[in-house]
Parts: C-alpha cells; structure tokens; sequence
C-alpha cells in the first residue's frame, strides 16, 4: 500500500474514510521515498494548475495584443458599430449585432435550460423515482453531452426550424403585435434565426446544468435533509428551504458554465442563427454571434479585419469574464444571507 | 467531392446530399485544414499515360494553396498528375483564396490560388516576381426554391434590387413583368448570402457594383460584405442546403453546385439585354469576349455578348517567375500543361469553364518562362 496516500489525495474523501486505518499505519513508517513521492506530487498538480492560468492568460494577451491596430482604428466605437464591411475605401467594422445576437440566443437557451435543468436535477437527486430508472435518466441526459455540435445544427436545420416556422407563424398571426413574434424584415419565420439558435443552446447547456446541480443537491448532507424533516417540514418545505438554498452555489456555477458553453457555442448556432448583421427586435430575426462571425470570417480575413475579428474576441473574453465575476458575485451574496 | 456523387434526380436526395456536404465543410472548418485526398470520387477517373516528357531527377512535392471554389478540378488534376509521374507529387489545400495569397506571398507554398488576382501591392511583395495564370473559368448562378417554376426570368434591375432588400414578394410587379404567364406566389422572398468570406461573393458583388450604382454606393463589393438583407450561410455547400430548405429562397452559389443539386436557376437579363440562362457554353463565351492584357489578370464584372452569361470569372494559379530548385520550375511547368491540356478536358464535366484557345496558348506562353528545361505545347 506504499500508494495509498498519494492515491488518497486524488480519489478524496469517500477512499480517504474507508482506509483511514490504512493510511494511518502506514503514515507511521513512510519512507524517504513515499515523502519524495507525495512532494513531486504535489508539485505537479500545482505546476499544472498554474499552467493553465498561465495559459488562459498568455491566450489573453496574444489575443489583446493582435487586437491593438483595430483598437487603435475603432475604438470603443467598434463595440456600438452594426456594420461589418471591410472592403477598402469604406472601411466600416463593428460588432454591436453580434454582442446582442451572442447575449440574446444565450439568454433565451438559459430562460429555457435553467427551469428543466434544476427541475430535472432534483428530480434525479430526489427519492421520487426508483433507483434504475433514475440511472436510465442520469445516463439519457449526460447522453445528450456526447452529441457533437454539428449534428445538434443539422437537426436544428432539418428538425427543429420546419417545426418551429409552423409555430411561429402561429404566434405571429395571433401575437404578431408583439415586437419579440413579429414578422423580421429580413429572413422568415420558417427559417434560422435568433429562436432556433436559442432552442438548441437550451439543449446544449441541459446537461451540464441536470449534471452540475444533481451533484451539487446529492451532496447536501444527509444531516440537514433528516433535521428537516424531523422539525416537521414537508418534502416541498425541505426541498425549497433547505436542499436549495444548499446547494446554491452549485446550482449557479451550473449555470455559468452552461452560460459560458451557450456563449463560446460556434457551430451550431452559426449553423441557425442566419448569420446576419441586424439587430430586430423579432425572435424569428436572423442574428449573428461573436464565435460565429469569427468561424465565418477568420479564413478569408487579412490586414486590419485579422485585427478587428482579434478585437472580437478579446471582447467575447471580456463578456465571458463579467458573466463569471458576476456569478461570483451572486454565490458570495447569497451564502452570506 | 461530395457532390458528385449525389447527381440524383430526387431533390429531397439531393437536399440529403447537400447537408451531407454541410456538416462535413463545417466539420472541416472546425478541425482547421487536413489534405484533401484529392478527388477519389470523382466519376471516370482516367489513367493518364505516364508522362514521358518529364524526367525529374529528384522526388519533387509541389505544395499549393488557395481558392476552394476549383478545389474539385484541382484535386482531381493533382492526383492524375501524381500518379501519372513517379516521382511527382501535388498536393493542394483548399484554404481560400485570401489566405493562399497570403501563404503564397509569405513563400510558404510553391504555388497559390485565387478567385480574386492578386492586386498590384501584392504582387510587389513577391521578390521572385509572380505569374497570374487563368486555369479555369467558373459562374455564379441565381438558384431558388419555387416549387414548379423553372427558368425563372430576372432582369439586371430586379435581381439587384431583391438582393438590396428593395424587392421582397415574388409576386412583385417588376419580375411578373419579366415573366409573362408564370403564377408567381405571393411569398416572401427570403435572401440567402455567404456568411464566410468568400470569392464567390466577391465576383458576385462585383457584378452587382458593375451594373448599379446603387449597390457600388450602398454594400459595395469584396469578399464579405455588410448585406442589406437575408440570411448567412456557410460555403457554397451551407447556401444550397438552406435554398433547399427554405420555400421562397434565392441565393448565389457556383453554378457546379447548383447544376449537381439540380436546383433550379435563374435566367439573368446579360448587358445586351438578352436573357441568357447559365450554362457550359453561355459562360465560356463570356469569358471567350474577355481580350485578357499582358499580366493574364481581368476582371469579367460585366461581360458583352448577345449570348454570354452575365456573371463569371476566371480563377488563377499563382505561380513564382523563378523556383530556386530546377526540378520545381519543371515540375510546375508540367502541371500547368497538364491542367492546360488533359486538364480542360475534365473541367466541363466537373461543372467548370473551358478556357478559350486563345486564353490557353497565352497562358502557356507565361507559364513557359518558369523554367528552360522544359517546353509547354498545348496543341
């Protein structure tokens, strides 16, 4: 067992209690070896961890570093710009479209992942299902991860936008007053817009949340689900007041990197979102994103728009990196309530 | 590649195909670029004879990249030739046409392609001096998805203004006018562009900007563009997929695909007024009218001709004036006779443009200067 306790480190608690005798008899008579072992590996986790800080930031600042000419040339403009041209003598570059088309399909994937998402983690993480068809569930939804991007576009394409035009001509007969349903100026309900991108981010994001908030409400102690119970609160009382709100900053970080993955997701949404420089009011509108327009763009681009699709993803950083602090922000607030 | 083995009659087939085509151009674009192997699956691959006139004394690889829009042809000129010499090998990258230049002019490569010649800065950044050499001819075509009508008529003025956003039913006075006894519906009309950069919009809006003022002085042209209306589809492959897809659509694409997808296409009004529908021979008379200067390089924005197709290009090889290594310089000499000869042979069946004779024997007379070891004949 000279392993055990450099093997107890990675395999955490659940190893760490079963062999506690294990480590401590062993502990007593660690070689120089066993010493040097757990040194180096510590060192190694630690080299590895700064190493992909390190990356990110050096990712970070190539990227801002390229960027420099179009900052120069744009400025802050370039954020408030909805046109992307880059045909000398008109030069005009901007991202202002893709900012909203990369926040609103991200905000309609969420609007509809979060609520399926927790629900279906509690209802995993709950005992109201049987054990085996519980399992089924859990592997069904961690299934759903393992489908490339593409393919969740060419079912957007062939599936999802036939099905979603027969709805939303609907909606815009009977709601068409309202901005969000009504008919876009360019494009056409039955075609690939802000709505279908937005569907499939909600597919896409379902599992990392489900998987992330199960964990997070499967690992609330047993101690607190029992006391509530025993102070004689109902399953509905336990599950909002208590499992919840314990849960919560795993229920957010959840949604963050759902969010993150909604936000960064390239093919796909390039694949529905319709690609195009507007900004409508119209869910059926086609929009664009950041990640899109610089899958779309980047092979044929040189000079000044290299630089200017550089600028669009140090801000596609930048948005990321909001939406985390901000995260932080709401776990910190809500674990000191 | 995709395509040809999808000359299926069936449209829905066809549809099949093309998202076939979809997912893996968006796969591919994904994993960065990998060597297309070149054409296995194009139809009557022929042995060509192993070439005799050339005596390579060294393995020799010759590296290109550039445009995708004659990736097919190249492809499969490139593996007949390779295996048609024993030690000779072709190989291409369909990159696009902005980063061959760029690699080409950053020496990266033996030889670049381009939709678009190279402008005259570009040229000057080549210190071994640069050779636009026309391999072959292509067209842009209008395809659309209305069920049951066919050879749909557009004049000059119409399909710009659809394209400007400023036509939007089908059923709009203007192009009922053009097309007496055909029941146009009252539908949207829904616009599909190129999201990605590409020459194929380039030589599209640069014959949008040739004929209206409106378009030069509004969108403008280049190889992306900021569109006044539609949708954004990836590569030639993503705007067939999404006319099939969507009632009521027009885009441009490359007249190959749209002839393998068999989706219909638009009769264009040309400059002397006359409608003329795409096709092998509307195109190469065309470019046929084009008398090409000194460098090989023209712009065909807006060609003459009672009975040439309106919206054409050549695309081009950019080869180096000088190659340090001798047996390159013969090498590539022998590829651009074989593309020039055998090559021409080929690119009809493969949905591109003959070169004209003329335009053939004067390229081969630039590319005949690349080395002394070897002659070019083309007849």
């Amino acid at each position: 067992m000279w392993f055990a306790p450099t093997f107890s480190l990675l395999h955490g608690y659940f190893f760490m209690v079963s062999s506690a005798q294990g480590i401590q008899s062993d502990a007593k008579n660690r070689s120089e070896v066993d010493r040097k072992l757990d040194r180096s590996f510590i060192w190694t986790t630690r080299i590895f961890a700064f190493a992909i800080a390190i990356t990110l930031l050096w990712i970070g600042i190539q990227v801002g570093i390229q960027a420099i000419p179009a900052f120069k040339e744009f400025g802050f403009g370039f954020l408030f710009t909805t046109e992307w041209s880059p045909n000398p003598p008109r030069v005009s570059l901007g991202i202002l479209p893709s900012i909203y088309g990369t926040l609103a399909s991200s905000f309609i994937g969420l609007l509809i992942a979060v609520p399926i998402g927790i629900g279906t983690a509690i209802l995993l993480s709950e005992s109201i299902l049987p054990v085996s068809l519980r399992t089924i569930l859990v592997f069904l939804v961690e299934l759903l991860a393992a489908i490339p991007s593409v393919v969740y576009g060419l079912w957007g394409i062939f599936v999802l936008i036939p099905f979603l035009g027969n709805i939303g001509k609907w909606l815009s007969e009977y709601l068409g007053w309202l901005p969000i349903f009504s008919v876009p100026q360019s494009g056409s309900i039955n075609g690939p817009g802000l709505l279908p991108a937005g569907i499939i981010l909600a597919i896409m994001t379902l599992p990392i949340i489900t998987a992330i908030s199960r964990d997070a409400l499967a690992s609330v102690p047993r101690s607190l689900r029992e006391a509530a119970y025993g102070l004689g609160c109902t399953r509905w009382e336990t599950l909002l007041r208590v499992i919840i709100p314990a849960a919560f900053s795993g229920i957010v970080s959840a949604v963050m990197l759902a969010l993150g993955r909604a936000i960064g997701e390239t093919m796909a949404v390039t694949m529905l979102i319709g690609n195009s420089n507007r900004i409508s009011p119209s869910l059926f509108a086609p929009s664009n994103t950041i990640a899109s327009l610089l899958a779309n763009q980047f092979p044929e681009a040189s000079g000044l728009q290299v630089s200017a699709l550089m600028y669009a993803a140090f801000v596609l950083f930048i948005l990321t990196l909001v939406v985390n602090i901000l995260a932080e922000l709401i776990v910190m607030r809500v674990k000191r309530l | 590649m995709f395509y040809f083995r999808s000359v299926a009659n069936k449209s829905r087939l066809a549809s099949i195909f093309s998202v076939l085509a979809l997912s893996l151009a968006l796969a591919a674009c994904g994993g960065g670029e990998g060597t297309d192997n070149a054409g296995e699956d194009t139809p009557g691959a022929t042995d060509v004879a192993a070439n005799t006139k050339l005596a390579l004394a060294s393995d020799t690889t010759l590296n290109g990249a550039g445009a995708s829009f004659p990736k097919l042809l190249y492809q499969r000129w490139f593996k007949d030739i390779t295996n048609a010499n024993d030690k000779l090998q072709v190989d291409y990258l369909s990159v696009g046409s902005g980063a061959g230049i760029k690699r080409f002019i950053a020496n990266e490569v033996d030889f670049g392609a381009s939709d678009v010649a190279m402008k005259d800065e570009e040229i000057a950044k080549v210190d071994r001096g640069v050779l636009l050499l026309p391999m072959t001819g292509g067209s842009v075509v209008f395809a659309y998805n209305l069920p049951g009508i066919e050879g749909l008529k557009l004049p000059r003025a119409v399909y710009t203004d659809i394209f400007l956003g400023k036509i939007t039913k089908w059923n709009d006075a203007k192009i009922a006018a053009a097309n007496p006894g055909v029941d146009l519906p009252d539908q949207k009309i829904s616009v599909i562009h190129r999201s990605d950069g590409s020459g194929t919009t380039a030589v599209f809006t640069q014959h949008l900007s040739a004929i209206s003022p409106d378009w030069k002085n509004g969108p403008g042209d280049g190889k992306t563009i900021s569109w006044p209306t539609g949708i954004g589809a990836k590569g030639n492959e993503g705007v067939t997929a999404q006319i099939g897809q969507t009632a009521g659509s027009i885009g441009y694409v490359e007249y190959g695909y749209a002839k393998s997808q068999n989706l219909s296409t638009a009769t264009l009004e040309n400059k002397e007024g006359e409608f003329v529908a795409p096709s092998d021979e509307s195109a190469s008379k065309a470019l046929g009218g084009i008398e090409l200067p000194e460098n090989l390089r023209a712009f065909v924005t807006d060609p003459e001709g009672k009975e040439s197709y309106p919206i054409v290009t050549y695309t081009w090889i950019l080869a180096y004036k000088k190659y340090d290594d001798p047996e390159k310089a013969k090498a590539m000499e022998a590829t651009i006779e074989y593309g020039l000869t055998e090559g021409q042979k080929i690119s009809t069946k493969l949905g591109f443009v003959p070169l004209p004779e003329s335009v053939v024997e004067k390229v081969a007379a630039a590319a005949d200067t690349i080395s002394p070891d070897y002659d070019i004949t083309v007849k």
